[in-house]
């Protein structure tokens, strides 16, 4: 039996933590100008975007980090950043 | 051809650890070149064009590269080695580094090189003492017969299951890689016989079973994961020694101790250095009892990690010791010293140490330097607290 500690861990959300603890602005998703294009979900770093049974993109906000990437992509200008209390 | 019986060929130290590494097995060679380690992996590569080796050569754009490929092909379970010198090395540090946090069973050739400005291909060792505090298992050899011999048996101790550490096997360019001398080889089924199979490495990526490696962990894991590899690192000390005594009972060569001592058992002064001038050392000290002198020579082959107990044992009834560093800590020493006066504090002898750096950049190191400095030490002509610099025979 290995008595070696190995710096590896299963991957999956939230594997490291919350992640979005230093965030000062978020975004905040218009949808009735969101067409669904994806765009946010697939340039999403983190990624901390899901979609919903209705194919929207749903920020996940417990590892948003406020980069700001979502609302530099869409190309409708349906999302905002909104500042944080 | 491949080797069925032991045989003895005129190798350099360069194509002696090529035909080690030929023998091994390995799974992956990611490579590229520099002075003087290039013609060990041009060997290689000459071998699997032959059909000999049936590895896969990663040719990559850079040392930095070349690591990263050795990382992912070892974590994926491959039996995997490279090698490099002086600024490959430093090209390569960052993920010399990540191989031994990560626990991967790489095994590396360190040809040593000076390092520039100004440029400079000669030996001297400062390139492999920045990976002393890696967790690398370093050992320094001091002819192409020990690059043979410490290149098998890395193989086996880096792939021990609770040790899982890369193991870098050094020896000076020039002076050992390109100078051919006799080397005894074994039997192609000696080496099967004598490392473990493949198959024990355990891989850390498995994709039934994935993970991730390096992940971001809170700090205590972190400090965890070094105080772990300390344990390893320290535990390894009696791995390394079984695995070298198997050795001697294979080979009947000097393998037995951690150590390589050298008429030290009634010595009053006793050399210390390593790689290739720790042969003019063991010449210096058969001049030096040839006039009824009582000196001996302590080559520390295993740089990493430091076999203090048989250091220790060693020197303890000596009255001096003159240590010769070919690479210093700028500000502080000669390397060598400062391990040894480490460890003579912490078992608290009185032994006058002295700290004498030589060879740096290639300055070539002869038996004649061993004879100077005993010498003026036995006259007393050096405070004991200073750095002595002696180049190509006078202080400097």
């Amino acid at each position: 039996m290995s008595r070696v500690l190995f710096p590896v861990s299963k991957p999956g959300a939230g594997a490291v933590g919350k992640t979005s603890t230093w965030r000062w602005q978020k975004p905040v998703i218009d949808f009735n100008k969101c067409t669904k294009c994806g765009l946010c979900w697939l340039y999403c770093p983190e990624p901390a975007f899901d979609i919903n049974e209705e194919g929207f993109p749903i920020v996940k906000y417990d590892w948003c980090k406020g980069c700001g990437i979502c609302y530099n992509e869409c190309p409708v200008d349906a999302i905002k950043m909104v500042s944080e209390e | 051809m491949s080797i069925t019986t032991r045989v003895k060929k005129v190798l350099t130290g360069n194509h002696a650890t090529a035909y080690a590494v030929m023998q091994a097995r390995v799974d992956v060679i990611p490579a590229y070149p520099i002075t003087p380690q290039t013609t060990i992996v041009e060997k290689l590569d000459e071998f699997i064009e032959n059909g000999l080796l049936d590895a896969s050569m990663i040719r990559v754009e850079s040392e930095h590269s070349a690591m990263a490929a050795a990382i992912g092909a070892s974590a994926a379970g491959a039996r995997t080695y490279t090698a490099t010198s002086s600024h490959g090395l430093l090209y390569m540090y960052e993920n010399l580094w990540w191989a031994a946090n990560a626990r991967l069973p790489i095994v590396a050739t360190f040809v040593t090189r000076a390092i520039g400005p100004p440029w400079n291909i000669w030996s001297d060792h400062q390139d492999i003492f920045t990976l002393r505090d890696a967790g690398w298992i370093l050992f320094m050899a001091k002819n192409a017969q020990e690059a043979y011999d410490l290149t098998i048996q890395a193989f086996k101790i880096a792939e021990n299951p609770n040790i899982r550490l890369p193991v870098g096997i050094g020896y000076d360019g020039f002076y050992i890689s390109h100078t051919s001398e006799p080397v005894e080889m074994l039997a192609q089924d000696e080496v099967d016989g004598f490392l473990p199979d493949k198959s024990n490495i355990k891989p850390l990526l498995d994709p039934e079973n994935p993970f991730t490696i390096g992940n971001l962990p809170d700090a205590k894991f972190n400090y965890l994961i070094r105080r772990n590899m300390w344990a390893s690192i320290e535990e390894s000390l009696e791995y390394i020694k079984k695995v070298g005594y198997e050795y001697y009972l294979l080979t009947g060569r000097n393998y037995g101790s951690l150590v390589d001592a050298y008429k030290c058992d009634d010595a009053e002064t006793i050399f210390v250095s390593i790689g290739a001038m720790a042969n003019e050392g063991i010449v210096a000290v058969d001049r030096l009892r040839n006039k009824g002198d009582r000196v001996g020579h302590l080559n520390i082959r295993l740089l990493r990690p430091y076999p203090e107990d048989e250091i220790i044992d060693t020197i303890s009834n000596a009255e001096r010791i003159i240590v010769f560093s070919r690479a210093i800590s700028m500000g502080k020493g000669g390397i060598l010293f400062t391990d040894l006066v480490d460890s003579i504090y912490r078992h608290r002898l009185d032994i006058d140490v002295y700290d004498v750096v030589v060879g740096l950049a290639g300055v070539e190191v002869v038996d004649n330097d061993f004879i100077k400095l005993y010498n003026d030490v036995k006259d007393g002509i050096f405070d004991k607290r200073e750095t002595i610099f002696l180049m190509g025979g006078r202080y400097v």
